[in-house]
């Protein structure tokens, strides 16, 4: 199954999101009447101070966690709307994950690392081994194939898990503050790779406090306790 | 026995300088005992953790597990030995965010390449047992710490491992939450499972029947103890 990218539609509408948790009657507020479009082939960047919601707001246009209210369209899908089952399908199949500390199972290889999300889209053993090895060679990580990830640096932890995000060709890549566990040579070369990407067509949405990972994208908002600056 | 190692040493080496990890270790664990390693930061417990899980390999010593010296076994052999007979628990959970609690849950039976009906019987039956049924198609985003650890270890005994190797398995959670996961691995050993974990929690140290203390990377003491009755 393909990811279903509608044409004639942008393809993120969000339309005064809000997220909150609630403990007895007191609730806490992380994302207030959040309004936010995105084009295809963008590259945007979050920015904001600490606890303003930006990975709460990241999470949920990833499909990982719902909003308490309001709308989202991913091309003409109301996510609001959807069941878990079609939540899931959606995102294995339109998008890609980054995170700051690069969520890698530590007892699976970086071969293994690869192929979970191929194991869960059905593919079919030839092509997930054609799809891993390509991914192997274009991340310069070929020798480190039966390694796992404890035996890395912080760099190459990433470089495996953008790969693991891109392996499928989604439509979108989220990425959460990507940079931020490793030294400034590597963190070039990933956001290099992001940039490169973005070139080839895909969005990108990251999360981030440095304003030199800013400079890569192409548009930035500011969250401050939950809303979004004008 | 089920862990026999014998001069075991692990060296880091960078450009500037070489540091011993693991320095002549000998250690023997029977089937069946619940062992606690303490000692302070970087004194080599994780590491000796991953050496005895096979996601790491000695510079130089032996290891035998279930009588196999491991380093004369190929890495396929070592694979299966190992995803067939040992779990780990991570302090972070080491959960596949794009993956329910149910697909988290699965993933070892699918390398294990278990028939599909026999996967959806066995998860079931650890999701009861974990009391995750409810949450079983919810994220791990949408779980708390204590819920994302609870799945963790489900994931990690559902191929019915002898081993259990747990590093600091409450080193994220709430002393409540803590104690949960402390009586789900009491509750395993009693059932026969060997354990194996890693702690700075000397009141968590105390449920086992064991405790190892590494310094420098050496065993410097050890201690035994009454252990907890889950």
């Amino acid at each position: 199954m393909r990811c279903p990218a509608a044409k004639g539609y942008g393809m993120i509408k969000l339309r005064d999101l809000t997220k909150y948790y609630q403990t007895g009657v007191l609730k806490t507020f992380v994302l207030r009447n959040i309004d936010l479009d995105v084009e295809e082939g963008e590259f945007l960047t979050i920015m904001g101070p600490s606890g303003a919601g930006k990975s709460t707001l990241l999470h949920i246009l990833g499909m990982l966690d719902t909003a308490s209210s309001g709308e989202y369209y991913f091309y003409d899908q109301e996510v609001h709307r959807l069941t878990e089952r079609r939540l899931s399908d959606l995102h294995k199949n339109c998008i890609g994950f980054v995170f700051q500390s690069y969520h890698l199972i530590d007892d699976l290889t970086v071969y293994e690392n690869l192929e979970t999300p191929l194991l869960y889209k059905k593919v079919k053993g030839a092509e997930r081994k054609a799809k891993i090895c390509d991914m192997l060679d274009r991340f310069q990580i070929v020798g480190k194939k039966d390694l796992f990830p404890n035996q890395l640096s912080g760099g190459q932890q990433q470089k495996v898990a953008i790969a693991r995000a891109v392996i499928m060709s989604p439509k979108l890549i989220l990425a959460d503050e990507p940079t931020g566990n490793m030294n400034t040579r590597e963190g070039k070369e990933i956001m290099d790779m992001f940039r490169d990407l973005n070139n080839n067509g895909t969005t990108i949405i990251q999360v981030t406090h440095s304003e030199v990972n800013a400079s890569y994208g192409k548009r930035t908002i500011h969250l401050l306790d939950g809303w979004i600056q004008k | 026995m089920i862990i026999k190692t014998k001069g075991l040493k692990k060296l880091f080496t960078t450009e500037e300088v070489e540091t011993t990890a693991l320095d002549n270790v000998d250690l023997e664990i029977e089937a069946g005992d619940y062992v606690a390693i303490m000692g302070p930061s970087g004194c080599g417990k994780s590491t000796l953790l991953n050496i005895l899980g096979m996601i790491d390999n000695p510079t130089a010593g032996d290891y035998w597990f279930l009588g196999k010296e491991v380093s004369k076994l190929s890495e396929r052999q070592r694979a299966n030995f190992r995803k067939s007979n040992i779990g780990f628990v991570f302090q972070s959970f080491n959960l596949i965010d794009e993956l329910t609690v149910y697909e988290n849950v699965e993933l070892p039976l699918l390398y294990l390449g278990v028939a599909p009906s026999e996967r959806k019987r066995r998860v079931h039956e650890v999701l009861e047992h974990m009391q995750l049924m409810p949450r079983k198609n919810h994220f791990p985003q949408q779980l708390s710490g204590g819920q994302q650890q609870r799945v963790a270890v489900a994931r990690a005994v559902i191929a019915k491992p002898k081993l259990i190797l747990a590093d600091e398995p409450t080193g994220n959670l709430d002393s409540t939450h803590g104690e949960e996961v402390m009586n789900l691995l009491g509750e395993l050993h009693n059932a026969g499972t060997t354990i194996v974990m890693v702690t700075h929690s000397p009141t968590f140290a105390e449920y086992s029947g064991r405790v190892i203390h590494l310094f420098d990377g050496q065993i410097v003491g050890e201690n035994f103890n009454k252990g907890k009755n889950a």
